[in-house]
């Protein structure tokens, strides 16, 4: 028997491959979720098989609930809610590896176990919490519960490097005492990890959550992994491999598309006390245009080529259908439209894509920036739809601005280009964007969703 | 000291499955990172089948109730992570179409 359930674990292992082999063409990206819902039932069936399905009616009552409110809150959720809705999902999996941890320590070894156990146990239960609190704390920013700006405060790294330090001593104790450590060490053990989790993620501000997401994100992989070492499960030990590495590729390339160290993003505490600075340092307001709808309407109708840069404004006033609304008016007028997406635009990796695609716009039509920049000379007009930094010329050439060295979209080499924003305050990083002072610059003012509709009926009525 | 023999084949498992992991990742394009998270983030969910392992294990040993809701509330959590991460990918990618497609 149990080498037909190794087997069934084989082909559940194949088939999570293959999905994600078939996520890297939009074409057959849902065949690839499909396979890997279908290789997920294979190997819970599995795992039911073996344990003999032990203990069926706690274990069915605890699906049915975690059923319902998982599917329950995916149907419901907005798409511009995705990026705090994969956080919590996430901090699910990482509390369920700790809780895990914390019954096999409790009960099924009560204190006897071996090197191996004792070390996979304390560092899934470990990295597990961290994933879970942290996971729950950027929740709570990007549903902007709490302010989503850095809260910093002074001695916050050595208050940090303390609770670390507690938690590697505890853990080291309960590794050469083979787990058997006094009941409050365990907790003080697993209450010190949750307490990393939220002081890790409360300095980080709400721009470099693409960042954060995807290294929790890995965290659970590994915490999975390593309780697959625990449970002696290889099925555990590949999938949170596989979920560690792909993580690990996102928080690099998130990283990367900053041009900032992943340590600066998680330890920098970016734009909380230096942005105040450089804007006042500046001195007096900026000299910029104002342009009217109307105006913009006529640039935008008589242009042959317009590039959308939309960014985390348009999530916010959830403006993507009058994007997709405008972008038809114009293409009806014989206006070739493309969109132009930064990596880190919006609060996740890929999340102005699928804001795009809720809004029915063909994926083909979104550029990643390498695609994107060539196409900006010769676009008539480059309109900017609620993001700021990801568009700032200060990245190519002012050596002291923060965010000198980050690939910027190159909205400034447009014929034209039209800013849409809610008001003259800088954007996240806090700083100002000499790209409003340039004189093929306009802004038009307002909320980001009310502009594009103003701008399509305007277009509508030439 | 547990034979390091025994850690041999898990290691072996782990250190290809990182590697698979990173070919076939890196080749998802960046307009589907985020249905790419929620599909690993529902992979993950797999951590539902180690708390079945543990209520499992529950029986036949010497435990408190708070254990039991311990248990369960890991299945809860897995179960939350596995139908909640596979169905608002689902949702998603339903949504990615070109532009000849039909509506």
């Amino acid at each position: 028997m149990k080498v037909w359930i190794d087997l069934a674990d084989l082909v559940a292992v194949a088939f999570f491959i293959y999905g994600l082999h078939e996520l890297n063409s939009p074409a057959t990206a849902r065949r690839g979720n499909r396979f890997a819902m279908a290789g997920m039932a294979i190997a819970l069936i599995g795992i039911i098989v073996r344990t003999g399905a032990v203990g069926w009616e706690a274990i069915a009552i605890g699906v049915a609930i975690g059923g319902i409110v998982g599917i329950y809150a995916a149907l419901k959720v907005k798409m511009t809610a995705m990026p705090q809705m994969v956080a919590l999902y996430n901090g699910a999996g990482g509390g369920a590896a700790a809780l895990i941890s914390t019954v096999e320590h409790y009960v099924v070894h009560g204190g006897a176990m071996n090197d191996v156990i004792a070390v996979s146990l304390v560092l899934s239960a470990i990295i597990g919490a961290v994933s879970f609190s942290g996971s729950i704390v950027a929740f709570l920013k990007l549903q902007e519960v709490m302010t989503g700006r850095p809260i910093t405060y002074p001695g916050q790294q050595v208050v940090n490097a303390l609770v670390l330090l507690a938690i590697v001593g505890l853990a080291a104790w309960f590794v050469v005492s083979l787990g058997a450590l006094p009941a409050w060490g365990y907790a003080a053990l697993l209450l010190g990890a949750l307490m990393l989790g939220v002081l890790f993620v409360l300095p980080i501000g709400g721009a470099d959550m693409p960042v954060v997401i995807s290294l929790l994100n890995s965290f659970t992989g590994v915490a999975v992994a390593i309780t697959g070492f625990e449970i002696e499960s290889k099925l555990l030990i590949i999938c949170g491999a596989l979920v560690g590495a792909s993580g690990t590729i996102l928080t690099v390339a998130m990283s990367r598309a900053m041009n900032r160290p992943l340590t600066n993003v998680l330890f920098g505490a970016f734009g909380s006390a230096g942005g105040t600075e450089v804007a006042s340092a500046s001195g007096g307001p900026q000299q910029i245009r104002s342009a009217s709808a109307d105006d913009v309407a006529v640039m935008l109708a008589y242009a042959s080529k317009v590039i959308f840069v939309p960014g985390y404004g348009m999530a916010v006033a959830q403006a993507q259908h009058s994007v997709k609304a405008l972008a038809d008016q114009l293409e009806k007028r014989g206006v070739k439209v493309l969109y132009a997406i930064h990596p880190v635009a919006g609060r996740m990796p890929g999340h102005m894509n699928v804001l795009l695609a809720e809004a029915n716009v063909p994926y083909n039509q979104l550029l990643d920036m390498e695609d994107a920049n060539p196409e900006f000379p010769t676009a008539d007009v480059a309109l900017v739809i609620g993001a700021n930094d990801v568009t700032n010329p200060a990245a190519r050439n002012v050596t002291s601005s923060p965010i000198y060295g980050m690939p910027i979209l190159d909205v400034d080499r447009a014929g034209n280009v039209v800013v849409l924003k809610r008001s003259m305050r800088s954007g996240f990083a806090g700083i100002e964007n000499p790209l409003y002072e340039m004189p093929n610059c306009s802004m038009l003012f307002g909320d980001a969703k009310a502009s594009v509709d103003a701008l399509t009926s305007a277009v509508k009525a030439l | 000291m547990t034979e390091l023999a025994d850690l041999i084949a898990p290691l072996t498992v782990l250190v290809l499955a990182v590697f698979v992991g990173f070919e076939v990742i890196s080749k998802v394009p960046t307009t589907l990172h985020t249905p790419l998270m929620s599909a690993t983030n529902a992979i993950h969910g797999i951590v539902l089948a180690g708390a079945i392992v543990i209520v499992a294990g529950l029986f036949g040993v010497e435990h408190g109730t708070g254990m039991v809701v311990l248990a369960v509330a890991a299945v809860t959590l897995g179960a939350i992570n596995v139908f909640g991460g596979f169905a608002v990918t689902e949702r998603m990618l339903q949504m990615f179409r070109r532009k000849d497609d039909a509506k």
